[in-house]
């Protein structure tokens, strides 16, 4: 039993790295169709802005959110200034945005430093099953939870759900209804820059700020999102929740080499077999 | 991307001291005499940058003091420095171009040990010679090679009893970065471990973009150690010792690192993550004695940053220091000279008395055991003077075969 609980912490905290780091793509790539190599640097701008805001003397978690405000408003500013002349355009974007994850890169070491930087969260440890695991830990797969969740119904039950929704998928017919598709994508931009910002800014407590952050996640964001398919959402929480358990009980059970190792190969395996990604069978939906 | 020493010497703020030195050349009657080019290849940008921004900096204060002084052999130094952006394909791509296109008479540079692997090579071939700031895992036995930093031999040597024998570390579980340097420590530290009476309860390798801690604290929370030993690597190992303290705490299980506070990671996390954890260096800012001390003053004079220096900055100076002196004993900069001259050069540096072996080229020097206090402030617990480098004279004499460019590895059972 306590074994079991030591097993489903890890599945559930490598399950909440994934969502964290891939629902801002879900939107970005998922929905919009944009490539968007400076992922990656968005979840290293949250973190930073959560740094620079508890240095402003915010509290964690009144950092966390500014943070995601922060980066949504830089993605809207990103939105407006590049991206929106390259809709449809898949190799421009991903030049357009490699470049512009090479600058942030640059921009943030010139500023802060190339050293990493942190907040500790100050929760301390919980018992769980005999080990102990840290509080915050539980914080972020609560977090990553609401967010899904939040993100879900915000596209599902609302008006501004439905318009983003039929925009995405027929931003004609959306246009010839009267609605100012520009206006959307430009805050279905934002909202998904803000959900990576946000996730960045929740990773800091226990992996800290640092310039080249970003490395480390994007291949994992697109991994997750890619196999996912053509359901930003469901794909996303499907193959979130299939490589965080893989690499979660590999991980545990053997070693953190091998655990990357199996999440790479069944990625691999997932391509070749369903190619589509894992929702791709399904009719079209979230 | 090649920064010239002027740009560099901008860059790094020591403005004062470049707009000095052309004058302070022209009064020593150097600015007319060829130069004697130095090239340093280290990483300013990407991932490992963190253990080479302070030895940049010490390996051009080191090149201008000189200068100031007079030169070497009446003519001036020029550093060339290039940034290997943490790239090890750019180590060979620079040292082939410092040796065969700047022409320079001494390589200073490589932080990990495969960059060092890169360079060795290259050195060989074209009849350069190269000193190795860093500490690494020992038994690279060649006459080009000068390593300048600790190696196992004389880290644990001090570390594993003090921990094992007098902080009661019996029972320890290992943790190593996933390349040569990682592997190679771990298996000495299971064996000074074992030849201690004490045990090692697991050995993990975690690869260099591997941030989350989390299985491998739950995997050590269940082999319940006495004390983990760290020698993690880069900047995403560093979440290592955030995530520890946000689980376990080292109340519970002690925290012994041979590469802590070498890239300066007390700074990156906050007093409480770091207080406690025990390292052997030949170098802390710490240090209470005038020679180090008076270093630190001139360092942040230097640099006009006040912040730690720590190991790998002094190591930076260290090497230039030595490979200057050797230069003076042989009367001439030309690297197979130097080479000659270079067994049992001895000077007094920042962290005690330095002397090399002419035996395996690496370095006799003291090695000090710390503890982080309060404020990230390091108190040292004990000194041992003048360590050998027990390990690498045990496989390694080049005095017997100078043509030797083996990296011996020590079988550990």
């Amino acid at each position: 039993m306590d074994t079991l609980l030591v097993y489903a912490y890890q599945v559930a905290f490598s399950f909440s790295i994934f969502i964290l780091i891939s629902l801002g793509l879900a939107v970005i790539f998922g929905m919009m169709r944009v490539i968007n190599l400076a992922q990656g640097e968005f979840i290293m701008l949250g973190a930073y802005a959560c740094v620079v805001c508890t240095a402003f003397g915010l509290p964690l978690w009144l950092a966390v959110p500014a943070a995601g405000l922060i980066v949504g408003l830089i993605g809207i500013a990103v939105e407006r200034t590049v991206i929106r002349f390259l809709y449809g355009r898949v190799l421009d974007t991903l030049l357009a945005t490699w470049g512009l994850s090479l600058l942030l890169v640059g921009l943030v070491t010139t500023l802060a430093g190339p050293q990493s930087q942190s907040v500790p969260a100050d929760l301390g440890g919980v018992s769980l099953g005999g080990l102990q695991v840290p509080a915050y830990g539980l914080v972020m797969i609560g977090s990553a939870l609401a967010m899904l969740v939040g993100t879900y119904a915000l596209w599902r039950f609302t008006n501004l759900g439905l318009i983003v929704r039929g925009t995405m998928q027929n931003p004609e017919m959306a246009r010839a209804l009267g609605t100012n598709t520009s206006m959307i994508y430009m805050l279905t931009f934002g909202f998904g820059s803000a959900l990576t910002g946000l996730a960045g800014a929740l990773l800091v407590p226990l992996f800290g700020a640092s310039p080249t952050m970003g490395l480390f996640y994007i291949a994992k964001a697109f991994i997750a999102v890619i196999s996912g398919g053509p359901w930003p959402l469901l794909g996303t929480l499907s193959a979130s929740g299939l490589y965080g358990s893989i690499d979660g009980i590999v991980s545990f059970a053997f070693s953190s080499v091998l655990g990357e190792i199996a999440v790479l190969l069944v990625a691999i395996l997932m391509l070749r077999l369903l190619p589509q990604g894992i929702t791709g069978r399904l009719r079209k939906g979230l | 991307m090649k920064l010239s020493r002027r740009q560099f010497t901008k860059l790094a703020g020591g403005g004062l001291a470049f707009a000095s030195l052309p004058a302070t050349l022209m009064k020593a009657g150097l600015a007319a005499e060829e130069p004697i080019k130095v090239g340093n290849i280290l990483d300013q940008t990407g991932g490992l940058n963190i253990y080479s921004m302070k030895q940049i900096q010490a390996v051009a204060m080191a090149v201008d003091e000189i200068n100031e002084g007079g030169g070497l052999l009446g003519r001036p130094l020029e550093l060339v420095f290039y940034d290997a952006q943490s790239n090890n394909q750019l180590y060979s791509q620079y040292a082939t171009q410092a040796l065969l296109r700047d022409q320079v008479k001494v390589i200073h540079g490589g932080i990990t040990s495969s960059s060092r692997e890169v360079m060795r090579p290259i050195v060989q071939r074209f009849g350069g010679l190269l000193f190795y700031n860093s500490l690494y895992e020992g038994g690279v036995c060649d006459r080009r090679h000068v390593s300048t930093g600790m190696v196992p031999g004389q880290q644990l040597d001090a570390l594993c009893p003090y921990v094992v024998n007098e902080l009661g570390g019996k029972k320890g579980y290992i943790l190593a970065a996933d390349y040569n340097y990682g592997h190679i420590t771990a298996k000495w530290l299971q064996k000074y471990i074992r030849d201690l009476g004490g045990e090692d309860l697991g050995v993990e390798f975690i690869p260099l973009d591997v941030s989350n801690f989390a299985p491998i604290i739950a995997r050590i929370q269940e082999a319940g150690p006495d004390v983990v030993w760290s020698a993690l690597v880069g900047a995403a190992h560093i979440s290592f010792y955030r995530q520890f303290h946000a689980t376990v705490g080292k109340d519970e299980i002690m925290l012994a690192g041979t590469t802590y506070a070498v890239g300066r990671e007390q700074l990156e996390l906050t007093p409480e993550e770091g207080e406690g954890i025990v390292i052997a260096t030949s170098f802390v800012d710490d240090l209470q004695t005038e020679a180090a001390q008076d270093f630190v003053a001139r360092f942040k004079a230097y640099t006009g940053e006040d912040d730690f220096i720590g190991e790998y900055g002094e190591y930076g100076y260290r090497g230039v220091s030595i490979w200057a002196e050797a230069v003076k004993k042989a009367g001439s900069a030309e690297p197979d000279a130097v080479i000659d001259a270079l067994g049992g050069v001895s000077i007094e540096g920042a962290g005690g008395l330095y002397t090399i072996d002419e035996q395996t080229n690496h370095n006799t020097m003291n090695i000090h055991i710390a503890r982080q206090g309060a404020n990230r402030r390091f108190e040292i617990i004990r000194s041992f003077e003048q360590q050998p480098p027990v390990d690498t004279q045990l496989v390694c004499n080049l005095i017997e075969n100078p043509n030797d460019t083996t990296q011996y590895v020590v079988e550990v059972e």
